[in-house]
C-alpha cells in the first residue's frame, strides 16, 4: 500500500537537509523506489534541489530509480560471498538478464540489487528471489535459477 | 591576534583564523591549487596544496588548514613534491589523454601541473573515463570523460548563481559530474551562464561551437555576413591577444573582422542604445499608468531564463525588451535588409558575445521572423580570439578602423552595458531626459558603479522619487527578489546580470579568472564614457534616424514586432 508524500512527510515537521535520507529510505520503502516525481517533492519540501538530492541518493547503494521487478534478485557481495565468487555471480546476473545492478530489465520481470551483507554467510556466495534464498549459487545454477522463473511465467 | 608560523625556515606573520594558504600567498610563496577558488569556502579534496607540517610529519592542505601557533611548514619537502606528482600522475592515468585535440590544450591547469612536476612518462595505467559527452545544451558541452572532480563546476553553479543544475553523482571511482537524473544540460536548470567554464581546470566543460556555420557563410558568395560584438567585447579580448588587460581595441576589432572577412560590422552598443529607447519608455509607462513594478532589466539571458525557471513569479515584471543582441539581429534582417536591398533569408547575422547564454539566446523560438533566426550563430570572446588566429590576422599590425553605419554609431551608455550597473546608468539618464527636459548632471550616477554585488540608490527625478537596484550574481538576485516577495515597495527598477562584476565577466571571457582584469575592463568602459562626446542614447544621431526612419516612436507597433517579447515559465527539475 502506498503511503502519500504528505504522509509521509508529516513525521518530519520541520524537517532540514538531515532528513532527506530517513525520507528518502521512506519513500523507497513504500513505492520500491525512488521516482523523479518524489525527488521533486521532495527538493520542494526540504528546499534542496533535485541534482544535490540525486547525488545524495546516487552516492548510496541502498536507493534505487526504476520500479523492481516483479522477481527482485539480491546478490550479497559480503565478505564471504566475496570470497566464493559473488564477483562473478553478479557478472554473469547481469549478462544473463541485460541488466545493471539497480537497473529492472524491460518485460518488468526481473531487477538486480547489490546487498552488503545477507547475514547467510554459511551459504555463500548467496542471492535472495523475493525472499527466497539460494544457497552456493555458481554461474552455471544462476541461469537454471533465472530460467525456472521465466518458465513458470511463460505458462 | 597575529602570531609567527615558520615556514620553509622563515618567520612569516599570521593571522587567527587565516588558512595556511592566505599566509603563504601573502608572502610570495607558491604551493600548487586546483579544487580552491578564492573566496569559496575550501573543499580540500584535490590535495594538491599540501604541505608539510614538521612538528607532527604529516602532510596538510594548505587552502584549507587554519594557522596555528607554533606551526612549521616545509612547502617544498621531497615529501610533499613526491605527493604532489603522485596527485596529478593518478589524475593523469584515467585522463582520455587527448590533449592535441583539446580546446584547452596550453591553457589547462591539468597539463601545466603536469609540466610543473616533470611527468615525462606514465607511471600509473587506470581504467580510462568512459562518461558520455552531453551535447544537448544550446551553449555548454560537458564532457565528464575530462573532468578530474575538483568541484569547481559545483561550487560556481551553487553559490554564485543559486542554480544548482549540476552535482557529485555516484561514488568513489565512479563518480562523475552530472544533473539530476542524469538528463542532458538541456533539460536540467542550467541557465548557460557559462561561469562553470571559466572555472574548468580542464575541458570537461566548454561552449558550443558555431565555427563551420560562419566559415560556410564566409565561403559563400550569396550570403552578405554581417557582425555584431557585444559592448564588454573591445575590452576584454586584449590579454587573449597579448595586449594589456582592459585595453580597448575597439578598431582594431574593426579591422581585424574585416580582413578576416565579414561584409558588415556593426557595434552591439547600438542596440543596446535601442533598448535604453525602449526600455526607458517601457519604465515610464509602467511608473505613469500603474504598471507592474519593479520592472527588470531583460539583457542578460541567463537571468531571463532563470526567471522563467525559478521565480516566475517576477515574469511580468521582466522588461518586454529584447536584449541588445537581440535587436540587434532584428534590426539588421529588417531595417538594415530594406535599406541595401538584401533578402534577409540572404544575411548570415554573426554576433560576438562575452556570453554562452547568449548562444541559448539565440535560438530561442521567440527570436525568430518567419522561420529565420534574427542571430544565426554566437561566438564568445574566447572564440574572437581564436578566429584571429584561424585566420592569420596579426593584430599587432593593423590599423584601427570604425563601425560600419547605419547600425554602427553608439553613444557610451551603450557602451556601459559591459559593466554591472551599467543598464541602470544607461537607462536613467535618458529616463531623466525624457521625464524633466534636461540632462543629468554629469550623466553620472557614481552609486551604481564598481563591482559591488548589491547597489542600491535612491533617485529624484523632478518631484518623482524612484528606487533603483543593481545586483549581480544570480544568488544575489534571489535575496533582493525574496525581500520584495516580502513586501519591499521602495524599489522601481531593478538590473539583474547573472555574471560577477556584469558581462566582463561573463562566462564567455578569457579563461584565466582574475579580478584585477574585470577591474581594469570595467575602468576601461568607465574612461571610454569619460572621454566620450555622446553620453546618452537619446542624442545618438544613427538611433533618431532609426526612429525617424523605420520604428517611428519608442513601444510604437513596429517596435512592439520587432524589439519585444514575451517570457514564459519552464518546467525543468529544479
Amino acid at each position: 500500500m502506498k503511503t502519500s508524500f504528505e504522509a509521509i512527510v508529516k513525521n518530519y515537521p520541520n524537517a532540514k537537509n538531515d532528513s532527506l535520507i530517513p525520507i528518502l529510505q521512506k519513500i523507497q520503502d513504500d513505492e520500491g523506489y525512488i521516482s523523479e516525481n518524489s525527488v521533486i517533492k521532495v527538493g520542494e519540501y526540504l528546499k534542496i534541489p533535485t541534482s544535490k538530492i540525486y547525488g545524495v541518493a546516487t552516492f548510496y547503494n541502498q536507493f534505487r530509480f526504476e520500479p523492481t521487478g516483479k522477481y527482485h534478485i539480491q546478490v550479497c557481495r559480503g565478505t564471504a560471498c566475496h570470497v566464493l565468487g559473488s564477483a562473478s555471480v553478479l557478472q554473469e546476473l547481469e549478462k544473463h538478464l541485460k541488466i545493471k545492478a539497480g537497473q529492472t530489465s524491460r518485460d518488468g520481470l526481473f531487477s538486480i540489487e547489490v546487498v552488503a551483507c545477507i547475514g547467510a554467510c554459511g551459504l555463500a556466495p548467496v542471492i535472495c528471489v523475493n525472499g527466497e534464498f539460494f544457497a552456493k549459487v555458481t554461474k552455471e545454477s544462476i541461469k537454471e535459477i533465472i530460467d525456472n522463473y521465466r518458465n513458470k511465467e511463460s505458462k | 591576534m597575529s602570531f609567527q608560523i615558520e615556514v620553509n625556515n622563515r618567520n612569516l606573520e599570521a593571522n587567527k583564523g587565516e588558512t595556511i594558504l592566505d599566509v603563504l600567498n601573502r608572502n610570495g610563496i607558491k604551493v600548487p591549487t586546483l579544487c580552491h577558488m578564492k573566496d569559496f569556502f575550501p573543499s580540500g579534496s584535490c590535495r594538491m596544496c599540501v604541505v608539510e607540517n614538521l612538528r607532527t610529519g604529516k602532510l596538510i592542505t594548505a587552502c584549507s588548514y587554519p594557522v596555528e601557533e607554533r606551526m612549521k611548514i616545509k612547502t617544498h619537502s621531497p615529501k610533499v613534491i613526491e605527493s604532489r606528482k603522485t596527485i596529478v600522475e593518478l589524475l593523469l592515468s584515467n585522463h582520455p589523454d587527448d590533449c592535441l585535440f583539446c580546446v584547452r590544450t596550453g591553457n589547462c591547469d591539468l597539463q601545466k601541473l603536469a609540466k610543473e612536476h616533470n611527468i615525462t612518462e606514465r607511471r600509473i595505467t587506470g581504467v580510462k573515463n568512459n562518461h558520455n559527452l552531453d551535447l544537448s545544451s544550446s551553449s555548454i558541452v560537458r564532457d565528464p570523460a575530462k573532468c578530474i572532480l575538483c568541484g569547481r563546476c559545483v561550487q560556481v553553479c551553487e553559490q554564485v548563481m543559486g542554480v544548482s543544475a549540476i552535482d557529485f553523482l555516484n561514488r568513489g571511482s565512479n563518480s562523475y559530474i552530472g544533473t539530476a537524473f542524469d538528463k542532458g544540460l538541456n533539460v536540467s536548470s542550467c541557465v548557460n551562464c557559462g561561469q562553470c567554464i571559466l572555472v574548468c581546470p580542464t575541458a570537461a566543460l566548454t561552449e558550443k561551437n558555431h565555427f563551420p556555420g560562419i566559415q560556410e557563410a564566409l565561403r559563400n558568395p550569396e550570403k552578405t555576413v554581417v557582425v555584431q560584438y557585444a559592448p564588454a567585447i573591445t575590452v576584454s579580448l586584449a590579454e587573449e591577444l597579448g595586449f594589456k588587460p582592459g585595453k580597448d581595441i575597439n578598431g582594431i576589432i574593426n579591422a581585424a573582422l574585416r580582413l578576416i572577412g565579414f561584409n558588415k560590422v556593426f557595434d552591439t552598443s547600438f542596440t543596446a542604445d535601442l533598448t535604453i529607447m525602449e526600455e526607458s519608455a517601457e519604465l515610464i509607462d509602467r511608473i505613469q499608468n500603474n504598471g507592474v513594478l519593479p520592472m527588470i532589466t531583460s539583457c542578460c539571458p541567463a537571468w531571463v531564463k532563470y526567471a522563467e525557471e525559478f521565480v516566475t513569479d517576477f515574469i511580468p515584471n521582466i522588461s518586454s525588451c529584447k536584449s541588445p543582441q537581440q535587436m540587434m539581429g532584428a534590426v539588421i534582417k529588417s531595417y538594415f535588409a530594406e535599406k541595401s536591398n538584401i533578402k534577409p533569408e540572404d544575411i548570415y547575422s554573426v554576433s560576438i558575445m562575452p556570453c554562452t547564454a547568449k548562444k541559448f539566446e539565440a535560438q530561442r523560438e521567440e527570436m525568430t521572423h518567419n522561420g529565420i533566426s534574427d542571430v544565426d550563430a554566437v561566438i564568445t570572446t574566447r572564440e574572437l580570439a581564436q578566429f584571429i588566429r584561424l585566420y592569420g590576422i596579426d593584430i599587432h599590425n593593423i590599423e584601427p578602423e570604425i563601425a560600419d553605419s547605419p547600425l554602427g554609431v553608439r553613444s557610451s551608455a551603450g557602451k556601459l552595458f559591459g559593466a554591472t550597473g551599467g543598464v541602470m546608468e544607461a537607462a536613467v539618464r535618458t529616463t531623466y531626459y525624457k521625464l524633466t527636459g534636461e540632462e543629468l548632471i554629469n550623466f553620472r550616477i557614481p552609486e551604481a558603479r564598481g563591482l559591488k554585488k548589491r547597489k542600491e540608490i535612491k533617485l529624484k527625478i523632478g518631484d518623482l522619487e524612484i528606487g533603483l537596484a543593481v545586483v549581480n550574481g544570480l544568488a544575489n538576485a534571489k535575496i533582493l527578489l525574496d525581500e520584495i516577495k516580502a513586501g519591499r515597495k521602495d524599489i522601481h527598477f531593478i538590473e539583474i546580470m547573472a555574471c560577477p562584476g556584469g558581462c566582463i565577466g561573463g562566462g564567455g571571457q578569457p579563461i584565466e579568472f582574475d579580478e584585477n582584469n574585470v577591474i581594469a575592463r570595467m575602468n576601461s568602459l568607465y574612461d571610454i564614457d569619460d572621454r566620450a562626446t555622446i553620453k546618452v542614447s537619446h542624442k545618438n544621431p544613427d538611433i533618431i534616424e532609426l526612429y525617424n526612419q523605420f520604428l517611428g516612436k519608442p513601444l510604437g507597433s513596429k517596435s512592439h514586432k520587432l524589439l519585444h517579447t514575451k517570457y514564459c515559465k519552464r518546467d525543468v527539475l529544479l
